[in-house]
């Protein structure tokens, strides 16, 4: 933060009615200008580096991956293809792409709707219950954790990702929330037309609202796809004793202990995990910005 | 409140009604009217003209109207009670019980868990775990994401480049960021080990460290700062410029002006930045769980002895880690369900003061 103020301090001066300088103007202005991009660049540096040191790694010899060398000596591109011989991999793939699709389809069946009410729908208690959401949305999930591991035995389904998948049948609170937040944006006066022309409710959220909030509803996707592909806690409650439906982040984390895996496959893996979430980043990323931005909710 | 209101006129017929009574109304239709909507709302139909035109409700068209309402919303409520309200319940009544996984309602123990809770000494030192983390983790988010968010604003060209990157760490999934950290501040070989050696330093053990393995979690949560630093932004940016025109009119310095102007407009976004940083502290799982497991080499499966939960010394033992461990590990569920209930009442204290500002979140629904 100081970094921040330092070199605006030394705008103090200039004549009241000029707005600041901007770019590199003047000499100090020219200062001021390399102080920000400097450590801009050195918050850049952070940022990469980590990233930068996981793909190099992935590409070393075991030996090379322990040792304290920055770069390949040899780079061996075979890693990758032995963490998906040697590690099941392709299992883990399926595994969180089942989880992940399966849930973000599920919420939005149920969550569109509950956030059309919650938005654009009148009624006794709306308050109340849009209250319970955002109550549940911040809940730590291990509060409940005990009872709904017992209630999810009683079906059987512990051992699988079922108890992570189904209940985003009846709604997710998080996905609930933003798609509320986009709703409201929308103007009454659509949703006046519609229901002049005639049309019920679910006509109005179907042709009028979904298109309208599509953007939001690609964000809410998406962070519903990354909380899954992301996800540790769930499949480790429900999943480590049963390894054949575990996903890609409970596995990684549980690869380096478990066969004594070599610093440099567990870094290949981590790769796997990683790129298809900057892919999907990369294709919608202003939409997944806007997401974010209407979860800081301006008072 | 504004809940009575509109169940005081539950038919859908608001257009035609509107179109019909009042005609002086319909320009208010947009943005000013959605802004205090409850109580204008409400003060509409109380008065006597609109009393006089408003027609009756029948009851099958309050049925239909509930019907309607219900197909909506019908399943989120279901799923309220199902995931929310009966395992909060069931915890309450099974903390009060001693039982493992297979003598499922056990035997009654009164307020025994809560008792021997108090004189556990994993519950002190996952406690002040945890309040370490709220103390320390969440104003050095806080200060990273805004620090790189004012950057940001200052930041005339390459903003757009710069802005992607500072965020990129935000999308490494948390595991595979945790492992890079790992490995990255592994002690005398890590990469940040070596280039410290290289100045001179002798690194601390960072992960494998008791003193160190919460700073180094803390340094890992200001890496991946990104979605705290996009709110930020968004607030920075929405801050008039008018605001800064006439304070630098005025000759207000920089620091003046931050102090002055940004942070009174942005305090709400702070405010609710905050409550939302310190709950996610307050379920800190992964990141502790995983950096214990990567940093000691031993398996993290199952649980059982080979569980290596606050590696090393109980240093990273946060509180829902101790949870899981009473719960499942060691098979004591009426005492984990005790401990669940402390971490429902401390929470509910810190969304206290968020849902004070409860009329924020409502704001603009029709």
């Amino acid at each position: 933060m100081t970094a921040v103020i330092v070199p605006a301090d030394t705008t103090r001066e200039p004549a009241p009615a000029k707005p600041r300088p901007s770019g590199p103007v003047g000499r100090e202005g020219l200062l001021v200008f390399v102080a920000r991009h400097a450590i801009a660049i050195a918050i850049i540096v952070c940022a990469l580096a980590p990233v930068l040191f996981i793909v190099l790694t992935s590409f070393m010899s075991p030996q090379q991956s322990l040792s304290n060398h920055y770069w390949p000596t040899t780079w061996h591109f075979g890693n990758y293809v032995d963490v998906f011989r040697k590690l099941d991999m392709g299992r883990y793939l399926l595994n969180t792409l089942l989880y992940a699709i399966l849930a973000t389809g599920f919420m939005l069946i149920s969550s569109v709707p509950a956030a059309y009410a919650l938005s654009k729908l009148k009624w006794r208690g709306r308050n109340f219950v849009f209250l319970v959401v955002i109550c549940m949305m911040l809940l730590p999930p291990q509060i409940t954790t005990v009872p709904l591991y017992l209630w999810w035995a009683n079906f059987h389904l512990t051992g699988t990702l079922w108890p992570l998948i189904l209940p985003n049948l009846l709604g997710d609170a998080f996905s609930i929330f933003l798609l509320r937040q986009f709703m409201v944006t929308i103007p009454d006066e659509y949703l006046d037309a519609a229901r002049v022309d005639g049309a019920g409710e679910w006509r109005t959220l179907l042709r009028v609202i979904i298109p309208m909030a599509r953007p939001g509803i690609a964000a809410t996707s998406m962070f519903m796809f990354f909380y899954c592909w992301n996800d540790y806690y769930g499949p480790y409650l429900y999943t480590s004793e049963n390894r054949s439906n575990w996903t890609l982040s409970f596995a990684l984390a549980s690869f380096h202990g478990l066969h004594n895996v070599e610093w440099n496959l567990v870094m290949a893996a981590a790769v796997i995990t990683v790129v298809p979430i900057l892919v999907l980043f990369f294709f919608a990323q202003k939409a997944f910005v806007q997401g974010i931005t209407l979860t800081g909710v301006k008072g | 409140m504004s809940a009575t209101d509109a169940s005081a006129r539950p038919g859908p017929p608001r257009p035609r009604r509107r179109a019909s009574q009042s005609p002086g109304q319909p320009q208010g239709q947009g943005s000013p009217r959605s802004q205090g909507s409850p109580s204008a709302d409400g003060a509409g139909p109380v008065s006597p003209t609109g009393r006089a035109v408003r027609r009756r409700p029948s009851w099958r068209r309050t049925l239909r109207r509930y019907l309607t309402v219900g197909s909506f919303i019908g399943p989120a409520l279901l799923g309220i009670a199902i995931f929310l309200i009966f395992p909060l319940g069931t915890a309450l009544e099974s903390s009060m019980h001693k039982f493992g996984i297979l003598d499922a309602p056990g035997t009654w123990y009164g307020l025994g868990n809560y008792r021997y809770l108090l004189h556990d000494p994993f519950v002190h030192t996952a406690a002040w775990n945890t309040l370490w983390f709220c103390l320390i983790m969440v104003p050095a988010q806080l200060v990273t994401g805004l620090g790189s968010a004012l950057l940001l604003t200052k930041m005339r060209s390459a903003s757009s480049l710069y802005r992607t990157i500072f965020f990129l760490p935000a999308l490494v999934p948390t595991v595979a960021g945790v492992l890079a950290f790992v490995y990255l501040l592994k002690p005398g070989v890590g990469p940040v080990d070596t280039l410290l050696g290289k100045v001179g330093i002798e690194g601390p053990l960072w992960f494998n460290s008791p003193s160190w393995s919460k700073p180094s979690l803390v340094l890992l949560a200001m890496w991946s700062i990104g979605n705290t630093m996009v709110i930020f932004l968004a607030a920075l940016l929405d801050v008039p410029s008018s605001l800064y025109e006439a304070a630098s009119i005025d000759g207000a310095s920089a620091v003046r002006q931050f102090r002055h102007v940004t942070l009174p407009t942005i305090s709400p976004v702070l405010l609710f930045t905050t409550v939302i940083n310190i709950i996610a502290t307050l379920c800190l799982f992964t990141e502790a769980a995983v950096a214990a497991a990567a940093a000691s080499g031993a398996a993290t499966v199952g649980g059982g002895a080979a569980s290596n939960f606050g590696y090393p010394q109980e240093s990273t033992l946060t509180y829902p880690l101790y949870i899981y461990q009473t719960g499942f590990p060691q098979n004591l569920l009426g005492y984990a369900n005790a401990l669940a209930i402390v971490l429902f009442v401390v929470t509910c204290a810190v969304l206290a003061v968020l849902l004070r500002r409860f009329r924020s979140f409502t704001e603009g629904a029709s």
